[in-house]
């Protein structure tokens, strides 16, 4: 009995020896391997994994990102908890000042409206930001309504009702999407403003792109805003927007990098420029951008290690940014953050 | 101070064991070891809670502060883009939907155990309290992807339906009036029932299997139907462990997340119609937590933990008081 017991707890001691010492050697060998982490926004999450596989077959540095929400990557770089924190949502110039971070934009994306009408295919609907703000604010609640008919000529529309469908998480894909609304429409802007969640005015709430997309094929009459790369994929029915300057346009990687051709990201102090409704006869309107965030005061050697990567990912990862729909930066905005970092940290490259 | 206490009782309690022989000191400081752990457990579970609590009301410091504790409970308010918070439409959805729960979960729950303890022949109870077993084994995930992708769209077709029956009678049609969407309130209540059904029936029927066959079959003897067996002599038998039961169902509806995120349509307003979309604070915790950018907002949301937290014990005192005045009205009957 004695000796059953003993050699039981002798063997739970040594069990529990080996547990710690697996787990130590096992966080010594991440550290050894050479690498840093980073956290922060689900959207950018698709191109960063990307990256860093890529970047880590080259190099042989592990880049590790958690998609936990720019939320949290703020929250994280601020605590100094990881190398480089990343957020949908710019930080503004002063926020950045008073905790000391500085920020850059990584690359350009988009996103749309989907429809459910049956018979009526994708990009066979038009709409624009004033009818959009109007379905969201529940003021037009009938796909016949004659703003939505007076923009489809010949599009035979039915009575529907309107579900009006959002994302019930916060997310980079609302704040772009309530900033649109915000700039063309007085009273979205009064009413609801921009944010990662807002108070929505009616409809409900799906949980992600595919949870707005689900609810969006599930419901008659509803619409929806989703990523275009989840569009893509999924062969949703899209609406075509009327941009700023008044031109009919289908959404397109080059729609979102002519957003960001025509902004002078030299003049933007710490490149606080979003995206939505910028002018240019083929300009998506509801494109965006994630910003990645740096601590002045981190070690040297871990910010030019975060810099390394994104600096790699400008030059070299065009090509895999493409292929999920994000469009890569412009030379001259790659050439701004570089002055950017110089002029902030004192170090560049 | 109370463990201090211990081991000077048990020190001296050794004291006069020690010069008896080896084995004797072994097992007494194996007692002792046994002891010791057991105590330390205790306080760890206890300790645990209250340090949990307290980080929760730390951390929710700065939104008790900016919106006091009555103003939060009863603002519907809750608004990102303003920083202004109220909890009162998620305290409705929370309660709500584990009511509509509970009101399904428990006369299936009560039926299905008095038919395996009493009913079924005894071939066929094995596989179905399996069956029922087995439903507690589905992770909540997978009943929040089968509620929208297939319970939904059934549910939206049988939901003209009910507005046009339940929903033309004066009063309470006013609670199944709406679009036919098939995600909404009445959904997640339904999708909870599910859920909470074999935790309920478990307990029931494990209960109603061990009311003594002496009084069952003199009730049977005296000409009692079934149904009368179940409702005038197992039940009130064994009524404090069904109340538990039912409470550990409903804890479980409170504090349902993934699964009520899914079907319940994530909208903070609130609505009379049971069809339209609600939420529930587990459900807006789920959402926003991830991108509440500011601390304002993440200390509200941390907030709305506590009252979730409140509700629960809550719940949990009403249940015991109950138990309590069910047991004195017993004593005072008979």
């Amino acid at each position: 009995m004695r000796r059953i017991r003993k050699s039981h707890s002798e063997r739970l001691f040594w069990g529990a020896g080996f547990a710690l010492a697996l787990a130590t050697v096992c966080s010594a060998a991440a550290y050894a391997a050479g690498g840093f982490t980073g956290a922060g926004s689900t959207w950018v999450y698709p191109l960063l994994a990307k990256w860093s596989a890529a970047y880590k077959d080259q190099t042989g540095i592990q880049v590790n990102y958690q998609s936990i929400g720019s939320g949290g990557g703020i929250a994280q770089i601020k605590a100094g908890t990881v190398a480089f924190g990343a957020s949908d949502m710019p930080l503004k110039p002063e926020d950045l000042k008073a905790a000391g971070l500085i920020q850059f934009p990584t690359a350009v994306a988009g996103e749309d409206l989907i429809y459910n009408l049956p018979g009526i295919g994708p990009l066979q609907i038009v709409l624009n930001g004033p009818v959009v703000a109007g379905i969201y604010l529940g003021k037009i609640t009938h796909w016949n309504d004659p703003a939505i008919a007076r923009l489809n000529p010949g599009v035979h529309l039915p009575s529907t009702y309107i579900t009006v469908v959002h994302r019930s998480d916060g997310s980079g894909t609302t704040f772009t999407f309530c900033n649109y609304l915000s700039k063309v429409s007085p009273e979205w802007k009064q009413k609801v403003g921009a944010n990662t969640s807002v108070a929505w005015p009616t409809g409900v709430g799906g949980k992600g792109n595919e949870g707005v997309a689900s609810y969006v094929q599930r419901i008659v009459g509803s619409i929806g805003y989703v990523e275009y790369a989840y569009i893509l994929e999924n062969r949703l029915s899209d609406a075509r927007m009327v941009n700023a300057d008044g031109k009919i346009v289908s959404p397109s990687l080059k729609g979102f990098q002519d957003a960001s051709a025509n902004v002078d990201w030299t003049k933007a102090q710490d490149f606080y420029v979003i995206l939505t409704d910028h002018t240019g006869p083929d300009t998506w309107p509801i494109s965006g951008c994630t910003w990645e965030i740096l601590r002045k005061n981190a070690s040297k050697e871990s910010n030019l290690e975060v810099m390394r990567f994104f600096d790699w990912g400008f030059e070299h990862g065009q090509q895999l940014a493409q292929s999920i729909s994000f469009g890569p930066l412009p030379p001259g905005t790659v050439a701004a953050i570089k002055a950017y970092w110089k002029k902030n940290l004192g170090y560049s490259l | 101070m109370s463990s201090s206490n211990a081991a000077a009782r048990i020190e001296t309690g050794s004291a006069p064991a020690c010069p008896a022989g080896g084995g004797k000191t072994w097992r007494l400081s194996g007692d002792i070891l046994f002891h010791t752990a057991a105590r330390i457990a205790a306080f760890i579970a206890v300790a645990v809670l209250f340090a949990t609590v307290i980080a929760i009301t730390a951390d929710s410091w700065m939104a008790i502060k900016s919106f006091g504790v009555w103003r939060f409970l009863k603002s519907s308010e809750w608004n990102p883009v303003t920083q202004t918070f109220g909890a009162f439409p998620f305290i409705i959805g929370t309660l709500v939907s584990s009511a509509i729960a509970m009101a399904l979960a428990v006369p299936v729950s009560f039926g299905t155990a008095v038919f395996i303890a009493e009913i079924a022949p005894s071939w066929i109870r094995r596989p179905v309290a399996g069956a029922i077993e087995l439903l507690a084994a589905i992770p909540s995930i997978v009943y929040g992807l089968w509620g929208l992708i297939v319970f939904a769209p059934i549910f939206a077709q049988i939901e003209p339906w009910i507005s046009q029956t339940l929903g033309e009678i004066p009063g309470i049609g006013l609670l199944f009036q709406g679009p036919p969407m098939g995600i909404g309130m009445l959904a997640a209540g339904i999708v909870l029932a599910i859920m909470i059904l074999p935790y309920i029936s478990s307990i029931m029927r494990d209960v109603f299997m061990a009311v003594p066959s002496s009084l069952r079959e003199s009730a049977y003897a005296m000409g009692c139907t079934t149904w009368e067996v179940a409702w005038k002599i197992m039940l009130p038998y064994t009524r404090t462990a069904v109340i538990g039961a039912m409470f550990l169902g409903l804890g479980r509806a409170l504090g349902e997340t993934m699964a009520v995120t899914f079907v319940i349509g994530n909208s903070d307003m609130i609505s009379s119609s049971l069809l339209m979309p609600g939420a529930t604070i587990p459900s807006v915790l789920a959402n926003e937590f991830t991108e509440a950018t500011t601390r304002l907002y993440l200390s509200s949301l941390i907030y709305l933990g506590l009252i979730l937290i409140a509700v629960t014990l809550v719940v949990r005192f009403l249940a015991v008081l109950l138990i309590r005045r069910l047991g004195s009205r017993e004593g005072a009957s008979t």
